[in-house]
């Protein structure tokens, strides 16, 4: 891909690092949530996990970056190809989490209230002791499309959009390879979620990023993503290419219970009390 | 309000110019709900709109429960004959939860988390009616059973931590029809569930109003789901009702907002990048 051809020096969309995700398991007090999943992303592409709650498609995500404890198995970067494979940093390093950035559901939740967005873009820039931060902020804000105005704002004073746009842009100021995006548009109205879904479409493209998102909505996975995973209770129920789950080609009936469920109600079809149960 | 005469087709509930504002920290005063007018029979009525369109505010405003310091008119609010703006307290708390009940969003915060399930479900129709202790029992065990939960005598017992989404809304639902509403308002009473479950709820609720002759106003902000489950929809903007559509007829929507609701979805099968977004119009919210 990009290593091959030469791009021309001044803007650098080398494609992303991709992920490799091999028999991971993550056990809380006996109860297993994720068993023994593995998954391969490669660099600049699009990956989905799909399922209902419960399913341990959020707790692959935060075992990634490190938010749940992992009992077994193995997360490594997968490099872009052409580079030297052992400068890739290890899961837990500070090198990966500069890496590897993550969007979290609930922007009402998982901004500060208490501080502006000026300073929420600038603490990552201070952990990791990058200087220019007043250059980087105000291009990070620019690159989400809100501006320079908006920042000296508190979280209380901005709408869900916006808020989901500035988690957008506090994962993007370490300039990452990898975004992890955990609904990143559940909590918002539908007009919104399509802004912020293009979005993160065009900063992929413009950044060459590797996308690992997670959603319960099939509609949007199979838009945002190439490929995707189905979880159902800790387990892998099928990994599949979104076209053919467009196409109805899938082969296990949970999957296809789910396609049916997201296609909305129907009075004849749904029997009153249906064993959806397995 | 004079007593009107009753017709077999009267309207169960009628909404005239229904105004709901609230104040502001310099003593103006916002409307959430700008003149909202709808009759509705034994039917399903679904109100769309995203957050702030007032839809919830409706809703709130027909049972009652609009914050003290929200200011409610209308030229009409009526239940059944009953004129709702002038009623007492008293007669207002007769008709809620008795006559006019409602399905609140995420059960996880609409029950009581120190009552069991069963008990809650016994103080609701106790509050409404005379009955024994063992015959609310019996009442109790009936209604969760009418919600296709299998084992009541277990679920009965156990408090709202204990179950999941699915289950705790379907116990709510169970309490809103012991006492035998003539009218049911939900307010998103699946949007906190998992697909799967949601349709399980859905035809719980379509089965019960259509063996009871119930009328349901149910309000979310998923015009899709709401198209494929009621008779007629609402699509609300700004506090304002901007379109009424029939069901089935979501294709031929007019109104350029609902229009591009349903456009900015992104659709299985169907590649659009970038998606279509909502360009507001500011004489839409006039």
């Amino acid at each position: 891909m990009g290593a091959v051809n030469s791009m021309p020096a001044a803007q650098p969309p080398t494609v992303g690092a991709g992920l490799e995700v091999t028999k991971l398991r993550v056990v809380f007090k006996g109860f297993v949530a994720v068993a023994d999943t593995s998954f391969r992303v490669e660099p600049g592409e699009s990956f989905g996990l799909v399922g209902e709650s419960g399913s341990g498609k959020s707790t692959v995500l935060r075992a990634i970056c490190g938010l749940a404890p992992m009992s077994g198995g193995q997360v490594s970067l997968v490099p872009t190809p052409g580079s030297a494979p052992a400068s890739l940093p290890l899961p837990g390093s500070k090198a990966f989490r500069r890496t590897v950035q993550m969007v979290f559901q609930d922007p009402y939740g998982s901004l500060h209230p208490r501080q502006t967005v000026d300073r929420i873009l600038a603490e990552p820039l201070a952990i990791h002791g990058i200087t220019d931060a007043e250059a980087r902020i105000e291009r990070a804000l620019d690159e989400v499309g809100l501006g320079t105005g908006f920042r000296f704002r508190y979280p209380h004073q901005l709408s869900g959009g916006q808020r989901q746009r500035i988690a957008i842009a506090r994962a993007l100021i370490l300039e990452p390879q990898l975004l992890l995006l955990d609904e990143p548009t559940s909590a918002l109205d539908a007009s919104v979620q399509a802004e912020v879904l293009n979005l993160l479409e065009s900063l992929r493209r413009r950044r060459g990023l590797t996308f690992i998102m997670v959603s319960h909505d099939l509609a949007v996975v199979t838009h945002m993503c190439e490929r995707l995973l189905v979880m159902q209770r800790g387990r892998t129920v099928e990994q599949l290419a979104s076209d053919d789950l467009a196409a109805s080609k899938v082969r296990e009936d949970y999957t296809a219970r789910l396609m049916s469920a997201s296609a909305g109600f129907s009075r004849p079809a749904v029997a009153p009390n249906p064993a959806l149960e397995p | 309000m004079s007593a009107p005469t009753v017709m077999a087709t009267d309207p169960l509930l009628v909404v005239d110019d229904l105004r709901v504002s609230f104040p502001g920290r310099d003593g103006d005063w916002t409307e959430a709900v700008r003149g909202v007018s709808f009759s509705l029979g034994r039917e399903r009525l679904g109100i769309v709109g995203e957050s702030g369109s007032g839809k919830s505010q409706t809703g709130r405003a027909i049972l009652g429960l609009t914050a003290p310091e929200g200011r409610v008119s209308a030229r009409q609010l009526s239940f059944r004959g009953v004129d709702l703006l002038h009623a007492s307290a008293a007669q207002r708390r007769e008709l809620r939860g008795g006559r006019i009940s409602m399905v609140l969003q995420d059960p996880k915060y609409s029950l009581n988390p120190v009552m069991c399930i069963g008990e809650q479900i016994v103080e609701t129709l106790r509050a409404h009616t005379r009955v024994s202790r063992a015959e609310a029992r019996r009442k109790a065990l009936a209604a969760l059973e009418a919600v296709a939960i299998d084992d009541p005598v277990r679920v009965y017992r156990l408090y709202p931590h204990e179950v999941s989404g699915g289950m705790g809304q379907r116990a709510m639902i169970a309490m809103m029809l012991i006492a035998n509403p003539d009218l049911l308002i939900a307010d998103e009473p699946t949007s906190a569930l998992d697909v799967t479950v949601q349709l399980q709820v859905l035809s719980i609720l379509d089965k019960l109003v259509r063996d009871r002759g119930m009328g349901l106003i149910f309000i979310s902000h998923d015009l899709r789901l709401v198209s494929s489950f009621c008779d007629r929809i609402l699509v609300m903007y700004a506090g304002k009702v901007v379109e009424e559509i029939s069901s089935g007829q979501l294709d031929q929507a007019n109104h350029p907002y609902t229009q591009g609701l349903l456009n900015c979805l992104p659709r299985l099968g169907q590649q659009r990048h970038p998606l279509p977004t909502l360009d507001r119009k500011p004489e839409w919210a006039l």
